[in-house]
């Protein structure tokens, strides 16, 4: 067994992993970050864009130093029925000054990036190793397992992501249910810079993203999303495990339909791949979230569930820098009491309730229930696309006033006005 | 003018892999499979590992992007479906992300 014991250990090189180990070595612990892949971030994806507001505290003025592709300047939601689409299409130039709101960016450039801060700070930084298991003493996680090597550390930090392995061996999560997780896949699709400002109407690096709901998942839970980089769009769909496992559409066909949509291929037209990429979403939240603490072990990031889905607005990275940087903090803490047990980290339970990790997580609680409603991928969508094309077609129809177009749209697609009442209250007041 | 369809083959040939050729990361106990009668993986995994071919399950470690998908389907995971991340260095090798 190596003599050597860390503070600690940390499974995983993503955001939550890197900026638990950057946040602790800057004060001068021992930490050791562990990543399977050969480099960290080439194990990661993500629909592409982050909020800066969480990294900006940690390592003010990031961006003059991180590799990130444009600043969000548009945001676009587009509903989908057959070959109509509705968007809602909102700029603002304050959010791409600093301290910049969001930016696009390519998580294997991002990621590696930031584990290289935290080897600056004096973080040993180890890849290509897998975590096989934890090493476990009177019920307490004492260190880690990786083949034949055992390494020790007064905690183990699990960022290792939504399949969170490590949290369930340590018996602080359960396998989740299809229900609670959604798959997502992307393709890099190249695009020459200036084409991209074009299309999207975006002035020099601005950046957009959009989010798509309705026909690009033929109806299941779930939507589309599009980021633009710098000279690439990041294209894809997230469709709910149990629907996927109800239905029988094959994923890499959905996200060819999708690019073929009359919507998306004038986008991307003359692109050419360049990656095609799959990951696991938690999007249960608060439903799903394990036990973030136990005897020498806290959970972070995805592995904790930390991801929030609004519809309009998809969060996970500001909330896995924030939960990495509150272990990092409650390691410290519970190393000057000396206690690494369940009670004395505690104290990261306390810190991310403190947070906006927990208070927004608590706060959008019955997000995840409101977007079950199948009504939301399918009538709206299709509602919502009928009103506009009656208001903009001239056919010499006799005339309808619009309270009168509304209203037969509304009749038509047989939603009953009590339900509407009922979902729209609840989008109003649950997300 | 269309940006023409891609096929599975032809996405996963853009992707970087190493490929593990000693130790598949996923493992199938093939007789649970045959009984199984709604086969999701064969729908669900995005990179379209799974294959019925003359009535038998097909599968093949090597083009897998490491998603966890066909784990959280499976009807019977744990006993049809052992999953597990490759070995460290092995695998998808994201050169965007």
């Amino acid at each position: 067994m190596a003599e050597e014991k860390f503070t600690a250990i940390i499974v995983g090189a993503g955001p939550a992993g890197s900026t638990a180990a950057y946040v602790l070595a800057k004060e001068g612990h021992e930490v050791l970050l562990i990543e399977k892949g050969a480099q960290p971030g080439s194990k990661n994806m993500f629909g592409g864009r982050m909020y800066c507001h969480a990294l900006s505290r940690i390592i003010p003025n990031f961006w003059e130093e991180a590799p990130l592709e444009r600043p969000v300047a548009r945001e676009i939601i587009t509903l989908m029925d057959g070959e109509q689409s509705v968007s809602v299409n909102c700029q603002d130039l304050n959010w791409t000054r600093p301290p910049y709101h969001s930016f696009t960016l390519l998580r294997a450039e991002f990621d590696a990036w930031l584990a290289s801060k935290a080897e600056e700070a004096g973080a040993m930084v180890a890849c290509n190793i897998r975590v096989d298991d934890l090493l476990i003493e009177n019920g307490r996680v004492v260190g880690i397992r990786a083949g034949d090597d055992e390494m020790l550390a007064d905690v183990v930090i699990a960022a290792d992501g939504a399949n969170s392995i490590i949290a369930q061996k340590a018996g602080l999560a359960q396998m989740f249910a299809p229900h609670q997780v959604a798959t997502g896949v992307k393709e890099i699709i190249e695009v020459p810079s200036e084409t991209i400002s074009q299309r999207f109407q975006l002035d020099g690096n601005y950046g957009a993203a959009q989010l798509f709901v309705g026909a690009c998942t033929k109806g299941m839970q779930g939507g589309g999303f599009l980021y633009t980089n710098k000279n690439s769009i990041s294209l894809g769909l997230v469709v709910n495990a149990a629907e996927l496992q109800r239905n029988q559409y094959r994923v890499p066909d959905l996200l060819e339909d999708f690019k073929s949509h009359p919507h998306i291929a004038p986008l991307i037209e003359g692109g050419r791949v360049a990656e095609y990429s799959a990951h696991l979403i938690p999007e249960a939240g608060m439903g799903m979230m394990p036990q973030v603490h136990g005897d020498g072990i806290v959970v972070v990031g995805d592995a904790a569930g930390f991801v929030l889905n609004l519809g309009y607005l998809v969060r996970g990275m500001d909330l896995a820098i924030a939960s990495g940087e509150a272990a990092a903090r409650a390691v410290m803490a519970a190393k000057s009491q000396g206690d690494f047990s369940r009670q004395g980290l505690g104290i990261y339970r306390k810190m991310l309730e403190e947070s906006f990790v927990l208070r927004d997580l608590e706060f959008y609680r019955k997000a995840p229930e409101f977007q079950e409603n199948r009504r939301l991928f399918q009538t709206y969508p299709k509602l919502a696309t009928s009103i506009a094309r009656r208001l903009f077609t001239v056919d010499g129809s006799p005339p309808v006033h619009l309270l009168g177009k509304i209203l037969r749209e509304i009749k038509e697609s047989r939603l009953g006005l009590s339900r509407l009442a009922i979902d729209g209250w609840r989008g109003a007041t649950w997300l | 003018m269309k940006l023409t369809r891609l096929t599975i083959e032809q996405l996963l040939g853009v992707d970087k892999f190493v490929v593990d050729d000693q130790e598949a990361h996923i493992r199938l106990n093939k007789e649970h499979c045959d009984s199984c009668e709604t086969k999701p993986c064969t729908y669900a995994c995005p990179a379209g590992l799974f294959t019925v071919k003359d009535g038998a399950m097909s599968f093949d470690h090597a083009g897998c992007l490491e998603c966890g998908t066909c784990r959280v389907v499976c009807p019977k995971a744990g006993t049809a479906l052992i999953w597990c991340y490759p070995r460290g260095g092995f695998g998808i090798h994201y050169r965007y992300g």
